[in-house]
């Protein structure tokens, strides 16, 4: 940016009374709201009692933790443990026709942002994929990616990492 | 909003002073880009020492002490505001040593143009500043910036702008912008913005705001309210907009802010998530990343709507992308050769390469304003800031920390602003390196923050 002829054009630009438009600094009474509600995740939802068959509590209860498969660093392969787990949701699945699900995508923190997300969504897809090989109905699943930005294990150690290279399966009630 | 920045030559309306004279005789040229005659020694990715060149920067003068509009107070209040807001801009670069109006005489008006040298040289400054403020009658603030060699007795540069009091800031940047290009050689930078996420929460459920800020951090504000999860922002070249991702319904989508009408748009619809958006440097273009069955591609689309290209094809995750400056090539991301590194292709997608072979991953790349270097995180354990040329030689590290990710650049190319990570809180801050990787400081903001992206220089 040559800013020799200052003067010059700054004279010419005072004759012109020429306005150079900038950004907008006046600050809004209150902010514009956001596009729409916040975004929920890994809701757990009542005890044990009167759980209704084929809600989302009883999904959560029957999997007994195997509502969620695991992750290595930076991979998205479902191993033989993960294969179990998602067995046993596509019996429960099979027995709810009508039940919709959201697989969700999860990174460790030790990502960057935007790789993340795409990491995390190839994970999910990853389970869908297998749920649909068990011949749940692809149509019936939907997949959001988190990246890093929601951990359930919050220490940076490597067994916390662990933890959240996730795909976890929620029900839509 | 449409605000008025007129700049003006200050002397005629102050002095009576011919104003031809005044675009007679403009200032020394600032050496243009490249070369290093009139500048300082060496250049700023020099790794060589710097000379800590002196300068003296006391408060700026007034014609009459009366109150203003801006949030600094009277004129007078103003000219000490303006002189620490030169200081703080030139500190921190390894290049100045400034002393503000805290610890200087404020000259009088008269000695705007007519400094006492003797005084500057018994204090050992070597640069001196000089400034006037002056209210007009329709409140806004005329205000001249002088910058004077002290043992050659000469003046530099000179400046002047007409401000509304709102942007009163705006001054002081350009001022210590003149000062900064005049004595570096470099191009300024100073008076440019800042949008990212403003991050508040525990670790498992952050609440991230869009925000925007000056370059100095000042002129803060939340563009959103945290409802819904706001990430990766790029303000447009224009600043009018700043494109970012939002987690609105569930997912994620692309966001276009509109600044002017505080509203904001879809920048289009589609049933898979969109990632990573930036602006070509024309703002004609915005490059996108769809993640689509597993499989993430980079797009690009006209800004104005239109019909989306494809620009990658590859069965790993392609992602991110920043132009060169020109606008003729793309550097990105991608881990189709088995784990992230960085590539070039063409803007039309063609002619893609690989270009980082040093060992552990590389990531976010982001090419420099000036073309001549590529910033990006390099992960190999840690995450750090590295800088490499255009062909991927010449790799060099920045920061050295646990976890220092997403590099942009400072309109000119010689400054970096990233977001470094503290290992366990999962707190974040925005911090900000010169090429030299010497100068290193946080930037302080209202609460956490990450995701930096600088705007260009204001018009």
């Amino acid at each position: 940016m040559n800013t020799s002829p200052r003067f010059t054009t700054l004279a010419l630009m005072l004759a012109g009374s020429l306005a150079l438009s900038a950004c907008a600094t006046k600050a809004p009474k209150q902010l514009p709201p956001d596009p729409g509600a916040g975004v929920g995740t890994n809701s757990s939802q009542g005890g044990m009692q009167g759980i209704v068959p084929g809600s989302q509590a009883d999904f959560a209860a029957q999997m007994m933790g195997q509502d969620t498969i695991f992750f290595d660093t930076d991979k998205y392969n479902i191993d033989s443990a993960d294969q179990a787990a998602l067995q046993a949701q596509a019996a429960w699945l099979m027995r709810y026709p009508a039940k919709r699900v959201t697989l969700e995508g999860h990174c460790d923190e030790r990502g960057t942002r935007e790789y993340n997300l795409a990491l995390g969504e190839r994970r999910a897809n990853a389970a869908k994929n297998y749920l649909a090989s068990l011949g749940v109905d692809p149509a019936r699943i939907t997949t959001v990616s988190y990246g890093k930005e929601r951990p359930i294990a919050l220490a940076s150690t490597e067994e916390a990492w662990a933890r959240n290279r996730r795909a976890v399966t929620i029900t839509i009630d | 909003m449409t605000i008025r920045l007129r700049t003006l030559a200050p002397l005629a309306l102050l002095f009576t002073v011919p104003a031809a004279a005044q675009t007679a005789s403009p200032p020394p040229a600032t050496p243009p880009q490249g070369t290093e005659e009139g500048g300082l020694s060496g250049a700023v990715s020099d790794d060589s020492d710097w000379q800590n060149l002196g300068i003296a920067i006391p408060a700026f003068a007034t014609n009459a002490d009366v109150p203003t509009q801006t949030s600094a107070g009277s004129t007078s209040a103003l000219g000490f505001a303006m002189a620490g807001i030169i200081t703080a801009n030139l500190q921190n670069n390894g290049l100045f040593k400034p002393t503000g109006p805290t610890s200087l005489p404020r000259p009088a008006l008269a000695q705007i143009q007519a400094p006492d040298f003797g005084t500057w040289s018994a204090r050992s400054a070597e640069m001196l500043v000089h400034g006037f403020v002056r209210a007009e009658a329709n409140g806004q603030i005329t205000v001249g910036c002088y910058l004077y060699d002290v043992a050659l007795q000469q003046n530099l540069a000179k400046a002047g702008w007409t401000v509304p009091p709102a942007e009163w800031r705006r001054a002081a940047h350009k001022c210590a912008d003149m000062v900064y290009s005049r004595l570096s050689g470099e191009s300024p930078f100073f008076d440019s913005r800042i949008a990212y996420i403003a991050e508040t929460g525990p670790k498992d459920r952050r609440l991230k705001r869009l925000a925007i800020m000056d370059s100095d951090g000042a002129n803060h504000r939340y563009l959103t309210t945290g409802q819904t999860m706001a990430l990766t922002p790029r303000y447009s070249p224009d600043y009018k907009s700043i494109l970012y991702l939002s987690y609105f319904q569930g997912n994620p989508r692309i966001f276009i802010y509109n600044l002017e009408t505080n509203s904001q748009r879809l920048l289009l619809q589609s049933r898979d998530p969109l990632f990573a958006p930036r602006w070509s440097p024309d703002g004609k273009w915005v490059l996108y990343s769809v993640a689509r069955a597993g499989n993430t591609d980079i797009y690009k689309m006209p800004s104005s709507g239109g019909d989306p290209v494809k620009l990658t094809d590859s069965p790993g995750i392609d992602i991110g992308g920043s132009f060169s400056p020109d606008g003729s090539r793309i550097v990105f991301e991608s881990d189709r050769s088995g784990s992230q590194q960085v590539y070039v292709m063409n803007a039309d997608g063609t002619g893609q390469r690989r270009i980082s072979f040093f060992g552990g991953r590389a990531a976010t790349p982001e090419w420099s304003p000036r073309g001549d270097q590529i910033a990006f995180t390099h992960i190999a354990g840690n995450f750090r800031i590295a800088v490499m040329d255009p062909g991927g030689a010449n790799l060099r590290y920045l920061t050295d920390s646990w976890q220092d990710e997403a590099p942009t650049w400072a309109p000119n190319g010689r400054v970096i602003q990233f977001f470094r990570t503290a290992r366990g809180s999962g707190k974040t801050g925005i911090w900000q390196v010169d090429l030299t990787g010497r100068n290193e400081r946080k930037l302080e903001t209202p609460v956490d923050g990450s995701d930096p992206a600088w705007g260009p220089l204001r018009p």
